[in-house]
């Protein structure tokens, strides 16, 4: 039997994406006429109150149609997507370059003319601008919270080895291609219509409705595809739709908004920077005894995700180590800045770097290799997690372990570079192996359930309904396998429509990685369900038992004889004839998972993705700068939907936190001021950094029970396999001495070389840059 | 006077009626030609590449990528255009764009640009082997990786014939003199530099365009809107390439890949600057005469071009002089250029020097502004430096020489030790300043180790 799921196609808009057929949101924008453009008014400062706003004179520009305020808002005037602390039109302005208001024109040109024209004036307050300061003037969002196992006291307390330190690591723009864009207006049917590049639909459609005053059935949010999302559209795409659908509620006329890339990373959240304390206990094998971790995360100006995001990082801390004693504490600072967001990973990268920066500084404090400190302290089966959950699958950690030394040949490379590096006095070269176990499911229980609709037309074709949005991760590729897999049909009879709420109601954020175990699952209930319905139909026509119908790429047979197979579409035919229901819709909830946050314990998780990665990178130490030569990764996508797009994921996650560790800065000014707020300050990887060699494999015998189709979710966990570049780099500056390196995250050229600097003993340990 | 066409994907386009200072980008788009899109509108991540026809030397044509979000419309007025949409479309797709289909792309949102990078560089005239993959460095992708993109582009073969070939066999669309005007702003593309001075005597404050790589990025980022803008891309005097006997002379607005093409390796420090000179998008219409016209410190010409000792021309209604580089840069952006003058040639002299290096250190090691640029171009003879030349970028608020230090050396045996002392020259010659790029201690660091990284003669892959 010729399987669907499997197989490795294509995206299924590839075809559309190279020729630039592909539609996103502010293409749609000159198909519309009377179309109005909006430009926000920003503030120039970090933190001011508004004390005027005087938006006469905008008026006066040939083209401004209406200036958008507080004073306009029928609902209420917040997008805050849990806290309500997110005023749409602020009267304290608390990051720089907030805006203030939104000026409606008739082109971009005037409605940016016309944001120049509003008078605004500010009483200056003082900024919050860098982790250290927050925590020291106690300005946080949350109080400490955590999970713990054991009694880290005490085993810090007799311990025979003891390390304190800390480590500050650097926040990430996303830099999705796509800006953020949302239209709106009114459709005949007279209810407000948005189009969205949205991650989480159903939020963008329920704060609309509320700072619009309107109910959700009057709102349809719809999400053609995004330009990438990678979390940073999970809920800060919400507020440009309230833009567009107020000012479409308002002039009656389409409003678009689009961000350019300044006002985008000017405005949005990004990957939370995060500054780890900590005391380890560990023998002198390495083995780790106990922990106590203290975890501050800049969350920015408002709440947004940050608490998830940091209960993340504290359920991530541990990463693929058992760790008997173990306190793991968080806090989410409060700063003038954007407010952090989702970011692939969640929480998840920051948390594991700081257990794989320890054992690192482990491993050089004892003189060992870091590898073979890793391995001792590996989940074997049986373990538990701190927060109680057992380590399901754990024997995985160790498969891939060994796998992929041999494929990577990592210990005759070791040697290599051992002699390259005595043999070259101007260049380094490191090697490093690291193990990524990530928890998959969203830990608000709640948001682990998808639905589906399932259309059969009488012509047979298929149409899918789901509640996931296409960022380029490839889902909608995988749902459309995965319902012509079940149904027995070719992929060509199944197409997949824009994701909207009028189809699917209440979606949780296709977030998580989770959008293919929630969404293909539903989808897969709702084939399933009439599958049965066709298989009477069937049956009836066969004189078989419904059970005995097999449907297999567009025909159907009585089992055993496939000489009697009829067309797929004369039994649909067949049906509708007989008044068979041809649609059906569909629904998953994950089960068996529970999490109790007060008792910081419960199974978070329905099951934990591994993977491991060795990267070979080398330094140039006159200048810090390096190029990674070689990587090689073996990972767990259980048994694979569709390869191409699961190689995809793992190649780009790994990039992406390549870039996070090493090129990706963010700077902010001493007034909270951004200043690597565009693409040529703020620097992703290029093509040029593409190692040599990159070797991706999938792991063998990896089938997940109880999820579709034995797969595993991919989006967000290989992203964590790039720390083995990291660990690279510094297996290669601790080639210079026998110091325990001190590298600032991210590693750029210049972290770099003062962390060969300091190896080199000529000068101090640069104090880590915590802004 | 306010005609204003331009053919784009094999259809002439009336532009009329759009400001001067409208970009390419945005006509397109407004045109319903949605597949280019704007990532960044500063040239950085290609998600906007378009093709243009451009002049081959041999009478033919080539297509060249470059930053649609980088070019005015009514600049280009008369020219050829390709937007990914008229390379290929969904029933016939381009090979350039099927080479992507394997994984090459996943939102997207930047595989136009990719496409159109690529199908550039399949059609290069002089391409006899793989794809050159430099040719996509201009290109950012956020979702693939890009393992899948190298391969698909490394995957393709020599063109068939094609109507695609057989334009390139004909000549590039001529660029006659224009005077659009809208709304009380105009764009005058002049096609001699005697009418280029004539309008910069009618209009002294009128704004010069030549790559527009700067220029645009004040109208895309700092939302500048000029008056009277006035394209040097008609002005055949500024595209000439003279070898002298005792100089190259090089018209100021020839492009960068041009250049790069014409000179090959014959002047090794240039050519070991152009792959590190931002990317081909925008070498496809970046000038040196531009790069020294907007002075800024860490422009990547002028390091290289002020230790192999050039002058620029400077030319205006009143006549011509010549300027040693060094004096050309007057402060931070400023120039020595007075109103009415512009730079019209860079004249490098035949150098005696025997050893040249280039150093670009940047975050990134292509398509990246430099923290720190250091050439160096020294006379070696018997053991001794009989001369010696240091252009630096990122140390000061000018691209500077390192006098100092050059006078230290001269006489001095070329050794490890005498390095290592001019090496602590230079690192106090300067006083950098601390940026996002680099913090004024990692500068002067760099500084101090050049020399000696110099005479290692290292070669790394960094």
């Amino acid at each position: 039997m010729s399987r669907i799921v499997g197989r490795a196609v294509p995206h299924e808009s590839a075809l559309e994406h190279v020729t630039g057929a592909a539609l996103y949101t502010d293409d749609l924008g000159v198909r519309l006429t009377n179309l109005l453009h909006a430009w926000p008014v920003q503030a120039p400062h970090a933190h001011a109150l508004v004390t005027r706003l005087e938006t006469t004179a905008a008026l006066e520009v040939a083209g401004v149609v209406r200036v958008l305020t507080a004073a306009d808002v029928p609902g209420e005037n917040d997008t805050g997507p849990g806290k309500r602390d997110e005023p749409l039109f602020p009267s304290e302005i608390m990051f720089h370059g907030m805006w203030v208001a939104w000026v409606l024109a008739d082109s971009e040109e005037a409605a940016r003319l016309g944001a120049a024209r509003v008078v605004v004036e500010y009483e200056v307050l003082p900024v919050v601008v860098t982790l250290k300061d927050a925590i020291a003037q106690k300005s946080f969002h949350t109080e400490a919270g955590g999970i713990s196992r054991g009694d880290a006291d005490s085993a810090l307390e007799t311990a025979t080895r003891r390390l304190s330190g800390e480590f500050f690591i650097g926040g990430q723009e996303h830099f999705y291609l796509e800006t953020n864009a949302a239209l709106a207006y009114l459709d005949e049917s007279g209810q407000l219509f948005l189009q969205s590049s949205t991650q989480h639909p159903t939020e963008t459609q329920e704060i609309v409705a509320r700072v619009c005053d309107l109910d959700k059935h009057a709102v349809t949010v719809q999400c053609l595809r995004m330009g990438g999302g990678f979390g940073g559209k999970e809920t800060q795409a919400n507020v440009w739709a309230c833009v567009a659908g107020l000012g479409a509620l308002l002039t009656k006329r389409p409003v678009r908004v689009r961000l350019n890339r300044t006002l985008d990373m000017t405005f949005t959240g990004k990957r939370h920077p995060f500054l780890g304390k900590f005391e380890v206990a560990f023998d002198a094998s390495g083995k780790l005894e106990g922990l106590r971790l203290e975890l501050f995360s800049d969350g920015g100006w408002s709440l947004d995700l940050s608490d998830p995001v940091l209960w993340r990082a504290m359920f991530h801390s541990d990463n693929a180590y058992l760790i008997p004693h173990f306190q793991v504490i968080g806090t989410v600072c409060k700063t003038h800045k954007t407010s952090q967001t989702a970011y692939r990973g969640f929480g998840g990268p920051q948390g594991m770097l700081m257990i794989e920066e320890i054992i690192s500084r482990v491993a050089q404090t004892l003189n060992l290799e870091p590898d073979a400190v890793r391995e001792r302290n590996f989940y074997v089966d049986g373990d538990e997690t701190h927060y109680g959950q057992r380590v399901g699958g754990a024997e995985r950690i160790g498969r891939i372990w060994d796998e992929l030394k041999v494929s990577s040949s990592y210990a005759s490379r070791r040697d290599e570079i051992r002699s390259f590096n005595s043999s070259h006095a101007h260049a380094k070269r490191g090697l490093a192996i690291t193990p990524v176990k990530f928890g998959i499911s969203f830990t608000a229980t709640f948001y682990n359930q998808a639905g589906a609709l399932v259309l059969i037309y009488k012509d047979g074709s298929v149409l899918v309904n789901h509640g996931g949005t296409e960022m380029g991760q490839g889902l909608h590729t995988k749902i459309l396998q995965i319902a012509a897999q079940t149904l027995g049909v070719p992929l060509t009879t199944v197409r997949l429509a824009p994701t909207r709420t009028d189809k699917i109601p209440n979606t949780s954020a296709t977030a998580a990685s989770s959008g293919t175990d929630l969404n293909g699952a539903a989808v897969r209930n709702a084939c399933e369900t009439l599958k049965a319905r066709l298989s009477h139909v069937a049956a009836q026509r066969f004189g078989t038992a419904a059970a005995d119908v097999v449907f297999e790429n567009g025909v159907i047979y009585p089992l055993g004889a496939p000489e009697k197979a009829v067309d797929w579409k004369s039994v649909v035919m067949n049906a509708y004839v007989q008044r068979v229901q041809l649609f059906s819709d569909g629904f998953y909830r994950t089960p068996n998972i529970h999490w109790d946050k007060a008792k910081g314990k419960g199974d978070a998780f329905y099951y934990f993705a591994y993977g491991a990665a060795v990267s070979e990178v080398e330094i140039n130490t006159f200048t810090g700068e390096y190029q990674t030569r070689r990587v090689d990764i073996l990972h767990d996508v259980g048994d694979s939907l569709s390869p191409l797009i699961d190689r995809g994921q793992i190649e780009g996650g790994f990039y992406q936190g390549m870039g996070w560790l090493t090129l990706e800065e963010l700077v902010w000014n001493a007034d909270g001021r951004l200043v690597t707020n565009g693409a040529s300050t703020y620097k992703l990887p290029s093509l040029h950094e593409l190692p040599e060699t990159f070797n991706v494999n999938f792991l063998t015998r990896a089938g997940q029970d109880g999820v579709i189709y034995g797969s595993k979710a991919v989006g967000e966990p290989p992203f964590m396999l790039a720390i083995s570049v990291r660990e690279a780099l510094k297996d290669a500056i601790h080639s210079l001495g026998r110091q325990v390196v001190s590298l600032a995250s991210p590693a750029t050229p210049e972290a770099v070389y003062w962390a060969l600097e300091a190896q080199r003993e000529t000068v101090a340990p640069l104090e880590l840059e915590t802004v | 006077m306010n005609a204003l066409e331009l053919t784009i994907n094999g259809s002439r386009v009336d532009a009329s009626g759009i400001d001067p200072n409208t970009t390419l980008l945005n006509f397109v788009r407004s045109k319903g030609l949605t597949g280019s899109k704007e990532g960044c509108a500063e040239g950085e991540c290609g998600a906007c590449a378009v093709a243009l026809l451009r002049p081959d030397a041999d009478g033919g044509c080539r297509y060249e990528a470059v930053n649609a979000c980088l070019c005015l419309v009514a600049g280009l007025a008369g020219a050829e255009v390709l937007t990914v949409e008229g390379i290929g479309s969904s029933e016939s797709p381009h090979p350039a764009q099927m080479a992507l289909m394997q994984g090459g792309s996943q939102c997207g949102y930047c595989t136009p640009g990719f496409a159109v990078s690529l199908f550039c560089e399949y059609h290069r005239t002089d391409r006899t082997g793989p794809i050159n993959l430099e040719a996509l460095c201009g290109n950012l992708c956020r979702c693939t990786g890009y393992r899948p993109i190298a391969e698909g582009a490394l995957s393709l073969g020599l063109p068939q014939a094609s109507a695609f070939t057989a334009r390139l066999e004909q000549p590039a669309p001529p660029v006659p003199a224009l005077e659009y005007a809208h709304d009380g702003r105009r764009l005058t593309r002049p096609s001699s530099l005697a009418d280029l001075f004539a309008a910069l005597t009618a209009d002294p404050d009128a704004k010069l365009v030549a790559g527009g790589t700067d220029v645009l990025c004040e109208i895309n980022i700092r939302h500048a809107r000029y008056q009277h803008l006035v394209s040097l891309d008609g002005i055949p005097e500024l595209q000439r390439l003279l070898w002298t006997d005792d100089a190259l002379e090089i018209g100021a607005g020839v492009s960068i890949s041009t250049l790069e093409a014409a000179l090959g390796n014959r002047i090794p420090l240039l050519a070991e600057l152009f792959p590190l000179y931002a990317s081909r998008l925008i070498r496809n219409r970046a000038t040196l005469g531009g790069n020294l016209g907007t002075a800024s410190p860490v422009g990547d010409s002028s390091p290289v071009l002020l230790a192999l000792g050039a002058s620029v021309r400077l030319e205006s209604v009143r006549g011509e002089r010549t300027v040693p580089l060094q004096e050309f840069f007057t402060g931070f952006r400023k120039t020595a250029l007075e109103v009415g003058e512009i730079v019209t040639a860079i004249v490098i002299p035949t150098t005696t020097a025997t050893h040249q290096r280039f150093f670009k250190i940047a975050k990134r090691g292509r398509d990246d502004i430099s923290t720190v640029s250091v050439a160096i171009a020294l006379e070696v003879s018997g053991g001794v430096i009989r001369n010696a030349k240091f252009g630096l970028g990122g140390v000061a608020a000018t691209p500077a020489r390192a006098f100092n230090t050059e006078a230290f050396l001269v006489g001095k045996p070329l050794e490890l030790g005498v390095m290592r002392d001019a090496g602590r020259i230079l690192e106090s010659e300067f006083t950098p300043l601390s940026d996002h790029r680099g913090s004024a201690a990692y500068r002067s660091a760099m500084l101090g180790q050049t020399l000696e990284r110099f005479i290692a003669g290292l070669e790394v892959s960094a």
